[in-house]
């Protein structure tokens, strides 16, 4: 068979990406449900963490369940479009994001940690090579931080992609988000030595400028849009 | 398995470990090598999952090689390569998610490893599937075992650990050493690369050019 004719090489093509095409549409249909299933396991890993909770090997649904007492669903204003905790998780920031502030859905998960009422708020932004996100849980005073929890998608290992070690999330714990007057400030980012005036600081990663500076900025715009709810005192607005 | 293992395969498989190394002679795949290296874990997984897409994707156009028409092969090697690379990519979602977390960005370095290119059309358009099969698990531990040389410099000098785990002692930092800050960046490993090749080709006289 000559396989240099014009009409076999276009067969050839054609036949090629129609069999790739069913085959790969075939794999991702068959193991949609199964993916959903793990992203979502992941994201209830991802908030348990960020509460300084050791999943280890325990089911971590069962877990979420337990801690997590309750979610809210809020907008800018701090006004609760919904106190249901299903709603809220299911909420994608990103989504949420490219919407204009006023019309945000803004989760807050609502945990209870020995006794002690938690809030998670959920954070996305951009780092060097892709997004980054992360959990960012608060004391009952809604402004000290009680743990963190950062991830990334392509950060580059051994410089930006420390952002995800506990080393660096644990060096936010106790940092506070608001300033004395109540008012919303953030926590900066800077280059290992230097400080920030104003407001609470973390040493950034040596060689991960760009994604330190991508935390930095992903903190000011996603728990900026919290800033009405973070100022209303604590009304113990969790459910048991 | 005298015939699995005649004197050509077993040439096909020890040569790329080291006279015929992807990395250290046919400078293939440099860029993940930058790219992967900073610690150890990322360069074996990298390196384990290229040996594994390149021996399977050798397979796969070594069964086609008569069929496939001359002027669109380099196309019909890459759909291969990304469909291959794709696949495994879900399965990994859906049965070890913990992994493809790990793995992310390499999986889809690995469609972009010119090793695979390479050795697709070298050798697998032009050689028996079981041959071609070797050809690739060869070619993958020879770019392995660079990625883990460069790594482990890397990140014992750069980070003071090996595979995540604290080797220099705390009284080594206290008496003045500091991690170097440089091994970290992609540069070094070209740097390392290049000390690779260097040794490499000063004991084997045969690689030297005149």
């Amino acid at each position: 068979m000559d396989t240099n004719k014009n009409s076999y090489t276009i067969i050839f093509a054609t036949v090629m990406v129609v069999i790739v095409a069913l085959m790969l549409a075939f794999v991702s249909g068959a193991l949609k449900d199964k993916q959903t299933a793990n992203v979502k396991l992941d994201k209830k890993k991802q908030i348990l963490t960020s509460l300084s909770v050791e999943i280890d090997n325990q089911d971590a649904d069962e877990l979420f369940n337990k801690i997590i007492t309750g979610g809210l669903v809020i907008n800018s204003k701090a006004e609760v479009l919904s106190d249901s905790k299903e709603q809220a998780f299911e909420i994608d920031i990103n989504k949420e994001l490219s919407k204009p502030l006023e019309k945000r859905q803004l989760p807050v998960y609502i945990a209870n940690i020995d006794g002690k009422t938690k809030y998670v708020v959920s954070l996305r932004g951009a780092g060097l090579w892709g997004p980054i996100w992360g959990y960012l849980s608060l004391n009952d005073d809604k402004n000290t931080v009680f743990g963190s929890y950062f991830s990334h998608a392509s950060e580059t290992p051994g410089l930006g992609a420390e952002i995800s070690q506990k080393s660096f999330q644990a060096e936010f714990i106790g940092k506070k988000v608001m300033n004395n007057e109540n008012k919303f400030v953030s926590i900066a980012v800077v280059k290992p030595g230097q400080t920030a005036e104003g407001m609470d600081y973390v040493d950034g990663i040596s060689g991960g400028t760009i994604t330190s500076k991508g935390v930095d900025a992903m903190l000011m715009n996603c728990i900026g849009q919290y800033e009405t709810f973070l100022q209303q005192p604590a009304t113990g607005g969790a459910k048991q | 398995m005298s015939k699995l293992f005649s004197a050509k395969t077993k040439e096909v498989f020890l040569g790329p470990l080291s006279k015929n190394n992807p990395i250290g002679v046919q400078v293939l795949g440099i860029c993940s090598a930058l790219a992967v290296t900073a610690k150890l874990e990322p360069a074996i997984v990298m390196g384990l999952s290229v040996t594994i897409i390149v021996a399977f994707s050798n397979v796969i156009i070594s069964l086609l090689r008569n069929t496939i028409p001359n002027r669109i092969r380099i196309i019909v090697q890459l759909v291969v390569v990304a469909a291959l690379v794709t696949v495994v990519s879900e399965f990994l979602k859906a049965f070890a998610y913990d992994v493809s977390v790990q793995l992310s960005v390499y999986i889809g370095l690995i469609i972009t490893n010119c090793i695979l290119m390479g050795r697709l059309e070298a050798f697998a358009m032009s050689n028996k599937p079981w041959e071609s099969f070797v050809d690739g698990l060869g070619n993958g531990f020879g770019y392995a075992i660079v990625l883990i040389i460069v790594a482990f410099f890397r990140e014992l000098l750069g980070s003071g650990s090996l595979y995540g785990i604290r080797v220099i002692p705390q009284a080594v930092y206290d008496a003045g050493y500091m991690n170097n800050g440089l091994m970290l960046m992609p540069p070094m490993a070209l740097i390392i690369v290049a000390c690779v090749i260097w040794v490499h080709r000063s004991k084997n006289k045969d690689l030297q050019e005149k």
